[in-house]
């Protein structure tokens, strides 16, 4: 796996560590409503991501100073669990980087649910990491979308999200762990179903504007096959109803 | 009424009267719409820092010091120096910032200047290696002192500035030795950020706090001479067309900047 130099090799013969070509998205399943006491609710199973959402409200709000007299206060608690790792055991509780992604991701669905339609009132979208292999915020995104959609919460779209990146000198959609922490870049994108709107926009690394309009290109391509995928896990839940135990 | 409750009233009509003004084409304060405010860097304003900067644009005040310790790398690179980024929001830098635990804002602003500085690879933390499980930290320190909108432009400006003015400290015995540098740090890369709201289908760029309030759309984009090192969009949407047009911005601003820090 390393060269000369020390460094992880991503890239050989055109292949990733796991054998995917550079547009090909690791293994998803994806589960709708797998929860019983939450409003809605969704497990995410991408690659070695296993991330699961869990939806309440349109509720009371609380505290009541948090409370918007025009539309329901959206509210997202990102975790990462501590044992959600291979390596050490993590800490607990939120962390500067949870509280940035609870940030990022809460903007997505402020785009999305029709708010104006529940007055006074907080919608809280939980989600936790149960197990983590690089790109949980974008899980989170696709995982959240299912469960709000399960919740039966008024949205304008759809939303989807994958990281695209760099590694090897080569453009990659959906990154692993180690093309996330070794690669030369990393853009994790949301995109909505039918308008094709950016709702999530991140990147660290170093890209010229043409790569990242390829990249933008690669992004809107995942987001669509993602995209048929959550349909199809809202339209199993609805068919087969109760009867489809939860599987991690 | 407290600041929030007369914000929402206040920009549910400042919005009406911002949209207006900016469809004919001007903004509140005449500045055009990829035109930032004054502009101005003091350097070196702490002696007791490695380096520091006083950035201002407008009326937005962001104070940098970069400070070094010695502390223990990261297990997966026990050879490379350690960065790390924190943002204050002062309380008494706005009437909305309240003292307590760092916030999701003040946390974003610290990640998104952390991004751009670490991502162009502009300080050499190979060359921090002390010792064995010895290395130097650098400790970007972010102080709001006045907020009157955009203050991740100025932390950036700042935290690059700052970068600039930084000293190498010298290492004897395993210890600094206070006071005493080898020379300076050179940065090899400045990163610039640019951040625009988009009211309408316009970007604006450096968004007053007025503008602020009614934005619809937020999106940094920070730079290097020929990259884009660091993007982070907040509140609001946008296409791709956008996004790409944002990013023509910033570079034009980023490299005015650049210009303008190295004259």
């Amino acid at each position: 796996m390393s060269d000369s130099e020390g460094k992880v090799q991503l890239i050989i013969d055109g292949k990733r560590l796991d054998g995917r070509s550079p547009d090909d998205l690791r293994n998803l399943r994806i589960q709708a409503g797998v929860l019983g006491e939450a409003d809605g609710s969704a497990f995410v199973q991408w690659g070695g991501n296993k991330v699961i959402c869990g939806v309440y409200g349109p509720r009371e709000c609380i505290p009541r100073h948090d409370i918007n007299p025009y539309r329901a206060v959206i509210k997202c608690r990102y975790m990462m669990s501590p044992f959600a790792s291979l390596e050490e055991h993590g800490r607990s509780g939120p962390s500067r980087r949870s509280t940035e992604l609870s940030k990022v991701i809460r903007e997505v669905f402020e785009n999305l649910i029709i708010a104006e339609r529940f007055p006074n009132t907080q919608i809280d979208i939980y989600i936790d990491v149960l197990q983590a292999e690089g790109g949980t915020r974008t899980a989170s995104v696709t995982a959240a979308a299912v469960a709000l959609a399960n919740a039966g919460i008024p949205m304008k779209d759809m939303v989807s999200a994958v990281a695209v990146g760099k590694a090897g000198n080569v453009l990659l959609v959906d990154l692993g762990k180690a093309e996330d922490n070794f690669g030369q870049s990393d853009m994790p994108v949301a995109i909505s179903a039918r308008d094709k709107k950016i709702l999530l926009l991140q990147m660290d690394g170093m890209l010229t504007r043409e790569e990242i309009k390829t990249m933008l290109d690669m992004a809107e391509r995942g987001c669509g096959k993602l995209n048929q995928e959550q349909a199809n896990a809202l339209k199993r839940f609805y068919e087969e109803g109760e009867e489809a135990k939860f599987r991690m | 009424m407290g600041e929030e409750a007369r914000d929402m009233i206040m920009s549910h009509i400042r919005r009406d009267i911002l949209s207006n003004t900016l469809s004919k084409g001007t903004r509140f304060d005449g500045r055009g719409f990829d035109e930032y405010r004054k502009i101005e860097v003091q350097r070196g304003v702490l002696d007791s820092a490695e380096g520091s900067a006083l950035a201002t644009i407008g009326e937005t005040k962001v104070l940098v010091s970069s400070k070094f310790d010695i502390v223990k790398p990261f297990a997966d690179r026990p050879k490379e120096g350690v960065l790390v980024t924190n943002g204050e929001l002062l309380p008494l830098a706005s009437p909305l910032f309240e003292p307590g635990p760092p916030n999701e804002n003040s946390i974003e602003l610290a990640r998104v200047v952390d991004r751009a500085v670490r991502s162009c690879e502009c300080i050499d933390l190979g060359s921090f290696y002390v010792d064995e499980d010895k290395v130097l930290g650098i400790y970007l320190d972010i102080y709001v002192l006045n907020y009157a909108g955009n203050f991740i432009d100025a932390a950036t400006l700042a935290a690059t500035a700052a970068l600039m003015d930084t000293k190498r400290p010298k290492v004897e015995n395993g210890k600094i030795v206070r006071g005493q540098y080898t020379g300076p740090l050179n940065p090899t890369a400045l990163p610039i950020s640019t951040t625009m709201i988009k009211v309408g289908n316009t970007w604006l760029v450096d968004p007053s706090r007025e503008e602020e309030r009614v934005k619809e759309t937020v999106l940094t984009i920070a730079t290097t001479e020929k990259h884009v090192c660091a993007v982070q969009k907040g509140k609001g949407s946008l296409t791709k067309d956008e996004f790409l047009s944002a990013i023509d911005i910033a570079f034009k601003r980023g490299n005015d900047i650049r210009k303008m820090l190295k004259g």
